[in-house]
């Protein structure tokens, strides 16, 4: 897929801290600046507590930003009122993990798909019914689901029926949240295949955030890597698995276990020593600085800067 | 190799107020002392419900073990009375879960719970057992072992966790390790951490594993033999390499072509097995397997294949491997066409 150049979203110094009381703030997303281009897939990696989630929450509204600001199509999205604010709405949806708690279990599917549509006020009566099974085809389902409960389905329907939920409102940005983790392998599959079958489709943007980073290797056309609220790399999917430059990127492919016995036996681990540490008061300087190799005592005093190393491969570590 | 655990014919079913659940419907593998071997299969095949069994946890009711024989170094774990059983579980086999926040008890201190196993099985002294506890941890490499020995499960990470689990399990080196799922909840770089400590550990102790997880990496790291299962029946059974090399079986494909390999690039798609597994109140008749396969054949939905062997220890219940079957290439693996 050829990359469009002008951004969709642009996130500039975006920052969201939490009070945890007695003083104490997690900066879960601490100073980020990225890009999203229209019709790309940006996916977006990191170990439990790194803050992707947040980041993905701030971009569609669901928190406030403590700092910095998210662009969508050149506007402010936290500033926006009225029209705009709804049109932004619709314009930018999410597909959550848990596919057995994000979906009503008091609705039918009928009306879970169709809440957007009569929000937004998209279309109504006949129309709507038909959107509605348009929408069911569309994810894979029939017109027969309609009218039956959350509870009836499977783990991967539901991801569907959470997919149809998100398309039901036309938009051009969908953040997905982990959509594949709480399924099983050969599910995984069949929603992936799905999502990437509706972004040629539909012309869709989509923030990826997953922790497996081989499926996201696969559907992204640039992954970003968190650590601790900080993205530390930034490269296209090639490049980060051919060439990762932050000793952070390095270790966590390292970690990966590849299927293929014989990769498995002749791979060298990068072992990382100890866990990540709390994103509450997190240390100064960079923040992987305890846990890397190759950490200098520049590395505990400052923390490196954002910077384009390569052509579309940016990197913050002192190492470059 | 000498025979640890020799599982035959096993049959689960669970009954529950809309009928009979089959669980397992057949089932019959070994496990070879000091060796590891992997167990996958998508949820609600019946691998945990296997474990169970062994481990003698099924609910009764509504659990029911129908038929087969678990025979574990030399006697039969269906015969013994509650009390044998009890020894069994802390001293000989030992079980490792998924969600190590869950299995641990909060309430006591973490020390404490790796003594526990070892005051009761092998009637240590309490202070000699605390000393134990600490080298585990320190054996399980959590730093601060004589601090940690005091702290509750709450002041642990989840990869420490995690090491704590494995220290409970194998402190009264029990021959056997039975691990569902133990990475699947933790961090890639802790997983890899977790699974480097398990390969180590077991060359030092020379217990046998079973692990049961659907991440096919984490199997390629650690098993030396593969049992796939399906709706309740190992489908294929083989060597690492025969599994991932030369898998048989058109399920084993599917799962082996579903994740991402490294150079799968994104134009192609990935192959995905059509539909769900089956309902287990009313299994079908015949293959399992044949409403989402492909190559399904009218023998298929008619009469369960048998276990047709390829190689010395490799096999796989599938009609195309009847010498009368259409010959078809597999679509994925090193190996020559059926």
């Amino acid at each position: 897929m050829s990359m469009a150049e002008n951004p969709l979203i642009e996130i500039k110094n975006l920052q969201k801290y939490f009070n945890v009381g007695r003083g104490a703030v997690l900066k879960a997303v601490d100073n980020v600046n990225l890009q999203i281009m229209e019709g790309e897939t940006l996916g977006l990696v990191g170990e439990s507590g790194c803050g992707k989630t947040t980041l993905g929450r701030t971009i569609v509204r669901l928190y406030e930003p403590t700092g910095g600001e998210v662009l969508f199509e050149g506007k402010n999205v936290h500033k926006l009122q009225g029209q705009e604010l709804r049109e932004f709405n619709r314009k930018a949806q999410m597909i959550f993990q848990d596919p057995y708690a994000s979906l009503n279990p008091r609705m039918t599917v009928a009306d879970i798909i169709g809440e957007g549509i009569d929000i937004h006020g998209l279309y109504k009566n006949r129309e709507r019914t038909e959107r509605i099974y348009e929408l069911l085809n569309l994810v894979g389902l029939n017109k027969e689901h309609a009218n039956r409960f959350p509870h009836e389905f499977s783990g991967g329907q539901r991801q569907r029926i959470g997919i149809a939920r998100a398309l039901a409102v036309e938009p051009k940005f969908i953040v997905c949240d982990e959509p594949i983790s709480a399924l099983d392998v050969s599910i995984q599959a069949q929603v992936v295949n799905l999502l990437m079958e509706l972004q040629q489709k539909l012309k869709l943007t989509y923030l990826f955030i997953a922790h497996d980073l081989s499926m996201v290797k696969y559907v992204s056309d640039r992954i970003a890597v968190m650590y601790l609220g900080v993205v530390v790399e930034l490269a296209t999917s090639e490049d980060l698995h051919k060439s990762p430059l932050h000793p952070y990127t390095q270790a966590l492919l390292s970690a990966i276990p590849i299927p293929d016995p014989e990769t498995e036996r002749k791979k060298k681990r990068i072992l990382l020593e100890g866990d990540v540490p709390s994103p509450i008061n997190p240390p100064e300087g960079c923040r992987f600085a305890k846990r890397c190799r190759h950490a200098k005592p520049v590395c505990t005093e400052k923390q490196p800067e954002f910077k384009e190393l390569e052509k579309n491969h940016f990197v913050a570590c002192h190492l470059y | 190799m000498e025979r640890l655990l020799e599982v035959k014919d096993l049959e689960v079913s669970f009954k529950t107020y809309a009928g009979e659940v089959k669980a397992v419907r057949g089932v019959s593998f070994h496990v070879d002392r000091g060796e590891t071997v992997a167990v996958v299969g998508e949820s609600g095949c019946g691998k945990s419900v296997t474990m169970q069994a062994i481990m003698r946890l099924i609910p009764m009711p509504p659990g029911v073990i129908k038929n087969g024989t678990i025979v574990f170094d030399g006697k039969d774990i269906t015969k013994l009375s509650e009390k044998e059983m009890e020894h069994v579980r802390g001293s000989e086999i030992s079980m490792v879960f998924q969600d190590p926040m869950t299995s641990l008890n909060p309430t006591m201190k973490v020390g404490a719970q790796i003594a526990e196993g070892l005051i009761k099985h092998q009637k240590m002294h309490p202070k000699q057992a605390r000393e134990k506890a600490i080298e585990m941890l320190k054996m399980v490499g959590i730093p601060n072992a004589e601090k940690r020995v005091d702290q509750y499960p709450h002041e642990f990470s989840g990869g420490m966790r995690q090491r704590a689990m494995i220290a409970i399990a194998l402190a009264c080196n029990p021959k056997l390790l039975i691990a569902d799922e133990p990475t699947t909840a933790l961090d890639v770089t802790i997983q890899a951490q977790i699974l480097d400590l398990m390969r180590d550990l077991q060359k030092k102790l020379n217990t046998a594993i079973i692990i049961i997880t659907h991440n096919l990496g984490v199997v390629a790291n650690l098993a030396e033999r593969v049992l796939v299962m399906y709706a309740g029946k190992i489908i294929e059974r083989g060597s690492l390499d025969d599994i991932f090399y030369n898998p048989r079986h058109p399920y084993t494909w599917g799962l082996l072509m579903s994740v991402p390999t490294p150079d799968l690039d994104k134009s192609k798609r990935l192959a995905s097995i059509d539909g769900t597994p089956p309902d287990l109140f009313a299994p079908p008749v015949g293959c399992a397997f044949a409403a989402r396969c492909e190559y399904a054949m009218k023998i298929c939905y008619e009469r369960y294949p048998e276990d047709f062997p390829v190689s010395d220890g490799h096999s796989a219940a599938c009609w195309l491997l009847h010498p009368m079957a259409p010959k078809v290439k597999p679509p994925i693996g090193k190996g020559v066409t059926l």
